[in-house]
């Protein structure tokens, strides 16, 4: 369906990615809004309270990040889209509702806009430290979606994205942002609420007396039914059946668990999102995502006036890894090159889905501030050689 | 104590609250003689006795025992994380105003582990009718030590008995704005009903403790004989005194239990303060979430 027009600030601005972050979410059907404060994301959340009231949205400063999640998840089983927004250690807090989330396989994004970490670590300044935290978290087996735009604009088109794949999926979507993106001011157009295409809640057909809340088809993906209807529904976060109650049985374990991660490892053709650029001839392939994408393209730049043949894969969903793309590569480079704003996570799974077949060359940076691009042009001539 | 002469069987269904139960979750996982089962039976009495739109109702669990009536009530329900069932209600009040909204939980999930939110959710008069069952210790994970523990009561984790002073429970729900605050034990079948329902007529941070039995672990490790042997020393410990002032009602070990209705009173509820203020500062410009909810359809 088409955005609802009480939501979009259809227009040509000058944004940063935070107000961009929440004009994406507002386009997007975005009703319901938890968070607590926290640098560098605290403006996505300040721009909804001041337009939320305007078009039907409640906004809710909680306790603290745990509240913010569980409220989150709440919302969203009134069927209204439901964010809430943090940086890391807001994050941290945070998994253990996210884990509640993929168990209820309930609809909902989660920003994070990271800064240096461990701990409070850099609180003003950029980091991409969370990716591996995105994927693994909270605890037990589970697969979510993780997106990393690279610009304000990006920020907007990739955060209504992320409510659709959230819809599509029922399963909380990341948006792991960088505090470069989120602070940085670009040209943000924002089409008309009729060019912006939304993912409804996909309402159960079925009759109360019929409707099992966790029975799926072809798809994997259940049917929703939302409180208040008159399902009388359960659900839990315990292992459960098909009617959601709690089974506790290695046969259900296996089943319930497994569904929840082949829903997206089975779908992940249609999630992946990625920008390959010059992949083809390449002799060495850059892997970047996020602000460090942007300092990676002068990087490949001045490469090529040493001569070398650069292409560049952008990863634009970090999570489900774009792992045929990168076998596929690794048949035909010498080696990819991973800056990133961390001491090498996504280099690993780089690495492990080369398999051998190329190197992997991690440009590690440990935070507070952007590569120099040289640091990722040496390692490019090294890749090269 | 009457005792039974002859056991009539009733089957299942004939069960005079089996339409407010699950009764495909049969039989249920507590204890013989545990409390939770009364105060479950007193809280669908008063739904029904206040003609409640079950399909409006929804009901919030935490974790822990009483955490699974979330489970054993037909209605939309929800058996959260540990702690968070507040939290969780919050956003289900604020997705959809009409609804209904129980947090029905126990002592260590609500004001231990859940204790910030209770506090805040209290503060901001949310609407949510709280139900807390408080046995004075954690149960489902084997009778650890509890942050309503009576001092000197022993527990699993305060083997010599507890020397932690314990929350008094209705005072620390009436300093941090609860506007209703009532506590009963759970042979108080008459009273609990209907202050069950006479909560459920109000709005905002409605709170109401229930004092029950754990025949398994508290009555066992504090020797105390069998869990009925405490139902019936709680009901008849208990000293009814209607607008108790609530500094006054904290429990001891082993000794009175002030019961009743503590705090009856109007006060704003968040959402109740939300629109008046928006109302006030944008006029006709606020566009309120609707009370069938946020959610847009195509």
């Amino acid at each position: 369906m088409k955005a609802d027009p009480a939501g979009v600030l259809s227009g040509v601005h000058y944004l940063d990615g935070d107000f961009a972050c929440g004009e994406g979410a507002m386009a997007a059907g975005c009703r319901f809004v938890a968070g607590y404060p926290i640098t560098p994301s605290t403006e996505v959340v300040e721009r909804i309270a001041r337009r939320f009231p305007l078009m039907g949205g409640t906004f809710i400063q909680m306790e603290d990040e745990l509240a913010s999640m569980a409220a989150v998840v709440g919302a969203s089983w009134t069927g209204t889209k439901s964010m809430t927004v943090t940086s890391g250690p807001g994050f941290s807090l945070m998994m253990e509702n996210i884990g509640l989330a993929t168990m209820m396989e309930t609809p909902c994004v989660v920003v994070n806009v990271q800064r240096g970490g461990p701990s409070t670590g850099l609180p003003t300044m950029v980091g991409q430290a969370d990716m591996m935290q995105a994927r693994w978290g909270s605890h037990g087996d589970y697969e979510v979606i993780a997106l990393c735009p690279q610009s304000p604009q990006e920020t907007f088109d990739l955060t209504v994205d992320a409510f659709n794949l959230s819809e599509r999926y029922r399963v909380p979507v990341l948006m792991m942002m960088d505090e470069c993106v989120g602070h940085m001011t670009e040209k943000v157009v924002i089409p008309p609420a009729d060019g912006i295409e939304v993912a409804p809640r996909a309402l159960t057909s079925v009759p109360p007396e019929q409707f099992l809340p966790y029975r799926v088809n072809g798809r994997l993906v259940p049917e929703f039914a939302r409180a208040g209807d008159g399902y009388r529904f359960h659900t839990t976060g315990l292992t459960h059946d098909e009617r959601g109650y709690p089974v506790m049985s290695v046969e259900c374990q296996q089943l319930c668990v497994s569904r929840l991660v082949q829903k997206i490892r089975g779908s992940a053709d249609d999630i992946v999102r990625f920008e390959d650029t010059d992949t083809e001839g390449a002799e060495v392939v850059v892997v970047a995502y996020g602000i460090t994408a942007r300092v990676a393209r002068m990087a490949i730049e001045l490469a090529r006036r040493k001569g070398v043949k650069v292409g560049f894969l952008r990863l634009i969903a970090v999570w489900p890894f774009p792992e045929k793309r990168v076998r596929d590569l690794a048949r035909r480079v010498k080696a990819f090159v991973v800056p990133e704003i961390n001491l090498g996570q996504i280099v690993l799974e780089v690495e492990r889905c080369a398999g051998g077949g190329a190197g992997a060359i991690a440009v590690p940076h440990a935070g507070g501030s952007v590569h120099d691009p040289e640091a990722i042009v040496e390692a490019i001539v090294r890749a090269a050689r | 104590m009457s005792t039974i002469a002859e056991r009539v069987p009733v089957r299942p269904e004939e069960h005079p609250i089996a339409p407010y139960i699950r009764m495909d979750r049969m039989p249920h996982i507590w204890c013989p003689t545990c409390g939770i089962g009364t105060v479950v039976k007193c809280y669908a009495k008063a739904l029904e006795q206040a003609a409640v739109d079950l399909d409006k109702a929804v009901i919030v669990s935490g974790i822990g025992c009483t955490g699974r009536v979330a489970g054993y009530m037909k209605l939309d329900g929800f058996h959260t994380t540990h702690g968070r069932a507040i939290p969780f209600a919050t956003g289900l009040k604020l997705g959809r105003p009409e609804l209904l909204v129980t947090v029905f939980s126990g002592d260590g999930d609500l004001v231990g582990i859940g204790g910030n939110h209770f506090i805040h959710a209290a503060r901001r008069n949310m609407d949510l009718l709280v139900i807390l069952v408080n046995n004075f210790i954690y149960a489902m994970t084997g009778g650890q030590n509890a942050p309503t523990t009576p001092l000197s009561a022993r527990s699993s984790t305060m083997p010599f008995g507890n020397f932690e002073r314990p929350f008094n429970l209705p005072h620390l729900a009436a300093s941090c704005g609860a506007t209703y605050v009532a506590r009963w034990t759970c042979l108080h079948l008459r009273q609990l009903t209907k202050a069950f329902r006479e909560a459920i007529g109000r709005k905002g941070f409605r709170f109401i403790e229930v004092i029950t039995p754990c025949a398994t672990l508290y009555a066992r490790l504090n020797k105390l004989g069998t869990g009925l042997n405490l139902m019936q020393f709680y009901h008849d410990s208990a000293e009814i005194r209607h607008g108790a002032d609530t500094r006054e009602v904290d429990i001891a070990f082993q000794e009175r239990i002030v019961c009743g209705k503590f705090l009856d009173e109007e006060r704003p509820t968040f959402l109740e303060m939300m629109h008046e203020h928006y109302r006030k500062m944008l006029g006709d410009r606020y566009v309120p979430t609707p009370p069938s909810g946020g959610m847009i359809r195509g």
